[in-house]
């Protein structure tokens, strides 16, 4: 069973993706901001992490930039889940290490389903 | 040091423009140093009739200094008002920014929400209350679009629409188009026609944006066509631009409204009755997009018989050598 941390601060989404990845035998850690992101990235080593980009005490960014600083969770894909979509967010998301930048408000929860199946896959 | 460095940024007139995200000429400090030079230049020219004409100097001193009180005043009026819409103008598209952004986190949640309570996953749903689940969603997906539709104003406002240009066939986004329209066109109970030419070659843009365009266009020929009415989309080539363009026998637009109808939030009285849905924003978004791509947009129309909406987008350009190469040396 594949691991998945969460990191997201509202709770209607920590439920409703979680929910939707536990129907594709997902086991998901959910964290509500970056620290507790962090710490959990580091315990639980899942096999990909969905970031939020808006999040309280820690922005998105500074997660990305600790989780790919660090020797233990650098190579564990991270897939943004956000509704910003300024260019400048999604070219530093990637330049930072970000494996792939989804806007929610572009895709249906199936099709978010879809693409992070297939990095699960390819991890 | 910081005052100096302070002064120094605000006398530098292109970053206080930029500030406001103004061309220079709608932009109050250039303004402001344009009437300065016009003052100047008054008072030089009436300085150089006055002495031709009038002998007394003090006389002359006097009209120059008058003049100059009165430009200086006009000056001032008018870089203030354009200050003040500049400043609106920022606060604006700021503001559209912000709750834009903020409305689309919960209607994302919703819009998932609903989505999985409507996949069955959670158990079944009862046949009449898909009804109503049905309503939840089309009145979260109208929302949804408001908003993406003000988050594009805003952005094509402060000239921060992003587009990402692709090799790509307008033929094939056409019909998978027509083919996605296919509910709302039987819904309407109205016939699409799609005529387009052969073999034609590929335009060089961002197939998102011109998708949104299409569909605008789509959707407000089909959503003001009367019942069993035509819609007729012609795509062909034209020099070296594609020529699209889309027409129906709808309600027309009237002769009074013709000029606005690229405008923000305009809609035609007829529309109105025809239609109330619809936030006024399609047509000023297209005209935009297709004004990016270095197209050009317009339309015929006739109240009570229809319109016909057209745009142009420039052709791939194939280099010398890559044509060249490939007629060369088989």
């Amino acid at each position: 069973m594949k691991k998945i941390l969460f990191i997201e601060d509202e709770s209607a989404l920590q439920k409703t993706v979680g929910e939707a990845l536990k129907q594709e035998d997902c086991d998901i850690i959910s964290a509500i901001d970056g620290e507790i992101g962090l710490r959990l990235a580091q315990e639980k080593k899942p096999d990909l992490i969905i970031l939020d980009l808006v999040l309280p005490k820690m922005h998105g960014f500074d997660v990305l930039k600790k989780l790919k600083g660090s020797a233990e969770t650098k190579n564990i894909p991270v897939i943004i889940l956000t509704n910003l979509e300024g260019v400048e967010d999604i070219d530093k998301a990637i330049e930072l290490g970000a494996t792939t930048y989804l806007v929610k408000a572009q895709y249906d929860l199936k099709e978010v389903v879809e693409k992070i199946k297939k990095i699960l896959a390819g991890s | 040091m910081n005052l100096f460095k302070r002064i120094l940024s605000e006398l530098n007139i292109v970053a206080q423009c930029r500030k406001y995200k103004l061309s220079l000429w709608q932009c109050p400090q250039f303004l402001f140093l344009v009437m300065g030079i016009i003052i100047v230049a008054s008072i030089l020219i009436a300085y150089a009739f006055g002495t031709r004409y009038i002998e007394d100097p003090l006389t002359i001193a006097l009209i120059i200094q008058l003049l100059a009180g009165v430009l200086f005043i006009i000056a001032a009026i008018i870089t203030r008002s354009f200050e003040r819409l500049a400043e609106a103008s920022r606060l604006k598209s700021e503001f559209i920014s912000i709750v834009s952004h903020q409305l689309r986190s919960p209607l994302s949640n919703l819009k998932w929400t609903i989505e999985l309570l409507m996949s069955g996953k959670l158990g079944m749903i009862e046949e009449r209350q898909i009804e109503y689940f049905k309503i939840i969603k089309e009145n979260s997906n109208r929302m949804h679009e408001l908003v993406s539709d003000l988050l594009t104003v805003s952005r094509i406002e402060s000239a921060k629409l992003p587009f990402k240009e692709e090799d790509f066939s307008m033929q094939e986004l056409v019909r998978n188009l027509i083919n996605e329209y296919k509910p709302l066109i039987s819904a309407y109970n109205v016939k699409v026609v799609f005529n387009e030419s052969n073999d034609l070659p590929h335009v060089f843009s961002d197939p998102s944006r011109i998708k949104l365009v299409i569909e605008n266009l789509l959707d407000n020929a089909v959503r003001y066509t009367k019942q069993r009415g035509e819609i007729k989309i012609e795509l062909s080539q034209k020099n070296s631009n594609i020529y699209f363009s889309i027409k129906d026998n709808g309600v027309g637009i009237p002769e009074k409204d013709k000029k606005y109808i690229f405008q923000k939030f305009f809609r035609s009285e007829n529309a109105l009755k025809h239609q109330t849905k619809g936030s006024g924003l399609g047509l000023y978004i297209s005209k935009a997009i297709i004004k990016k791509a270095k197209g050009k947009i317009g339309f015929q129309s006739t109240e009570n018989k229809g319109s016909t909406f057209w745009f142009t987008l420039p052709l791939k350009k194939v280099n010398f050598y890559q044509s060249s190469r490939t007629s060369c040396c088989k």
